[in-house]
């Protein structure tokens, strides 16, 4: 009867649980699924889904001929042609047009009143209208295109008038202002990318997801974590194998979503509209850097959540709120544009936010900047894991039922 | 060696072991006999660590279970009343990861995983998954990754719970064969006739408290009753809880 055991192996203690954690969750699959096809796969589809849906429409929208039903048109024919030169086909007259354009039956509705020729012939401003719903986001470009055709059509009639008064046209037009947008190709694609930090955030989320309710409330709940505590090892160490193989899971999933965002990156048509995206080798590793604690962080926090609940179901309630979460500073930046401060970077999701957004941008992180998000998110890290390992030592925990 | 001395665990109001003292030896079945809620698991909880007395000291081989926990599980082969096994993991690799977690060479691990399917009679089902598994496979599976570090103390919560005849005659036969390898043997029952055919010490609980710990035949004499199980309900003080 052997009751010393070789010194040797009693330190594979944390080897022996990792290794068996991945081979049974290996064999799950659920879980495999979750890590390795819909968690990293569906964020990169549903991105370049939507992102060429808005670019082609935009694309469409600048180039393809514009149905605006007109009211009156028989009052305004040089108007009219003026608005066909600029691409514009007038359509029949509706009724009703404030109804028209809220029921989306058309983006703007032009209005001429009956009067137009007769002050238009005395030389008097005449009005026209233009119905739109600004609260239809997609109408937008129209509703602009076509106030663009009638404006500039009258400031050329206008300067005609005046020429044909022996006037300059620029008395008319003291002021002229000349836009400078400094928006590089980059920096111009980052408003419609606001969401790609999340993609990554959930994507080690869904990788771990499984195994961290499995190693905890699953384990209860199959009564196998007494047995388990009856072994002659530490409980912290059971807890860092199985939080090795929730970050090896986390990890493969984030390497797979952003090998897919790689390649997808080549099907979205930045480039037509003046942007310019590089999802390629450079940001994939930067984003990997900035997302490593991270992955620690969210395998303690998940462990810790799925350690409070009784049972599998419970623990799947309870972590799927923990989900929302980080979504919370990708809304925080999308919805109200602050300035980065350095000490947001040490803050944890907020920091990888940031640093991801300004690799987008084309800015690049600095070390700096890597340095306080590794820092602050490993701080955060260092504490859940804390938690979560005393929470490992109650009594409680290994009673099943 | 096992040896409790006056434990104590409450929980909130409820005391479920108030003063429990024995001994269990080297080479003999100790039965812990008693009904329903007794404390019996709450003991042995504490035997193997997995919850600290508030009262009292536990020696297993004269190791002291507060002072060196880790030392304790060492020496003791558990099969707790939670006798979950990891269901995508076959017979064998359930055996492995605790035969691991103990520290085992993988030679000396391979020989003993063996031994103890040999003994178990388990062999066409060890490298199945364990999902699927009747009751009677699950508690084999169970007691051999509990014995694969070959441990001097074994320690068994309710074994036969669940069983059918054969599967219990077999378990019974096993844990004689333990005895007769020179083992230390602690099990316990709410089931007198199993008590009183295997085991050479008697320890009846009730109420978190021991009140008897003899020979099956000194509790027939110190009762008076010549049938063992009118003996334990003159010990217990009612019949509620036992099951012949």
């Amino acid at each position: 009867m052997s009751t010393n055991p070789s010194k040797a192996r009693r330190g594979g203690a944390f080897l022996t649980v990792f290794l068996k954690e991945v081979t049974e969750n290996l064999r799950d699959r659920r879980t495999l699924m979750s890590a390795f096809l819909t968690g990293p796969l569906l964020g990169p589809l549903l991105f370049v889904m939507l992102i060429n849906l808005t670019l082609n429409r935009e694309l469409d929208k600048a180039e393809k001929p514009l149905p605006v039903p007109v009211i009156g048109a028989e009052y305004a024919p040089n108007l009219l042609d003026a608005l066909k030169a600029g691409g514009v086909v007038p359509g029949a007259p509706v009724v009703d047009p404030a109804r028209a354009v809220r029921q989306q039956n058309a983006d703007v509705v032009l209005r001429i009143g009956a009067d137009y020729g007769k002050a238009w012939r005395r030389g008097e401003p005449v009005q026209v209208e233009l119905f739109y719903d600004s609260s239809q986001r997609e109408a937008n470009s129209s509703v602009e295109r076509v106030s663009q055709l009638v404006e500039s059509y009258a400031r050329q009639q206008g300067a005609m008038r005046l020429v044909a008064r022996g006037m300059s046209p620029g008395t008319a037009w003291p002021l002229q202002v000349a836009r400078r947008d400094q928006a590089t190709p980059q920096s111009r694609a980052v408003l419609m990318f606001a969401m790609l930090p999340y993609f990554f955030v959930i994507t080690i989320f869904m990788g771990g997801m499984y195994l961290a309710i499995d190693l905890t409330a699953g384990e209860r709940e199959r009564q196998s974590l007494e047995p388990l505590f009856a072994n002659p090892v530490p409980r912290w160490k059971i807890l860092c194998g199985k939080l090795a193989a929730i970050c090896a899971f986390s990890v493969a999933s984030l390497l797979i979503t952003l090998l897919a965002f790689a390649v997808v990156g080549q099907f979205i048509p930045a480039g037509k509209i003046g942007m310019e995206l590089d999802l390629g080798l450079h940001f994939a590793t930067c984003v990997l850097l900035l997302m490593l604690p991270l992955v620690l962080l969210l395998a303690a926090l998940q462990s810790m959540v799925a350690a409070f609940a009784k049972s599998y179901r419970e623990a799947q309630t309870y972590i799927s709120l923990l989900m929302l979460v980080p979504i919370i500073p990708s809304l925080l930046l999308s919805f109200m544009p602050i300035k980065a401060q350095a000490w947001m970077y040490a803050v944890p999701l907020l920091g990888q936010n940031l640093g991801i957004m300004q690799l987008l941008r084309g800015d690049g992180v600095s070390a700096a900047q890597i340095g306080l998000c590794l820092a602050g998110s490993l701080a955060a890290a260092l504490i859940a894991l804390l938690a979560t390992a005393q929470l490992y030592r109650s009594e409680r925990l290994a009673i099943s039922a | 060696m096992i040896e409790v001395r006056d434990l104590h665990k409450a929980f909130g109001s409820v005391k479920a072991v108030d003063g429990v003292s024995f001994s269990a030896r080297d080479g003999e079945i100790t039965g812990l006999l008693g009904p329903n809620g007794a404390g019996k698991t709450t003991t042995l909880r504490m035997l193997y660590t997995l919850m600290t007395p508030d009262r009292g000291q536990v020696l297993v081989d004269g190791i002291d279970a507060a002072v060196d926990p880790l030392g304790v599980r060492r020496r003791l082969g558990v099969l707790p009343d939670a006798r979950g096994l990891y269901k995508r993991l076959s017979a064998r690799e359930n055996i492995d990861y605790f035969g691991r977690l103990h520290g085992l060479p993988e030679e000396l691990l391979a020989s003993r995983r063996e031994a103890l399917v040999k003994a178990l009679e388990m062999d066409d089902i060890a490298d199945r998954r364990t999902e699927g598994f009747s009751q009677g496979q699950r508690v084999k599976t169970a007691i051999a990754r509990a014995l694969v570090h070959d441990p001097r103390n074994v320690i068994l919560d309710e074994p036969t719970n669940g069983l059918d005849v054969m599967a219990t005659r077999a378990l019974r036969q096993f844990m004689r064969r333990l005895k007769d390898e020179g083992r230390c043997v602690l099990f316990s029952s709410h089931i007198m006739q199993e008590v009183a055919a295997l085991c050479d010490r008697i320890v009846v609980i009730a109420h978190g408290r021991v009140v008897a710990d003899e020979s099956p035949d000194a509790l027939r004499a110190q009762t008076g009753e010549s049938n063992l199980e009118d003996a334990f309900v003159k010990i217990i003080g009612s019949e509620e809880g036992l099951a012949a």
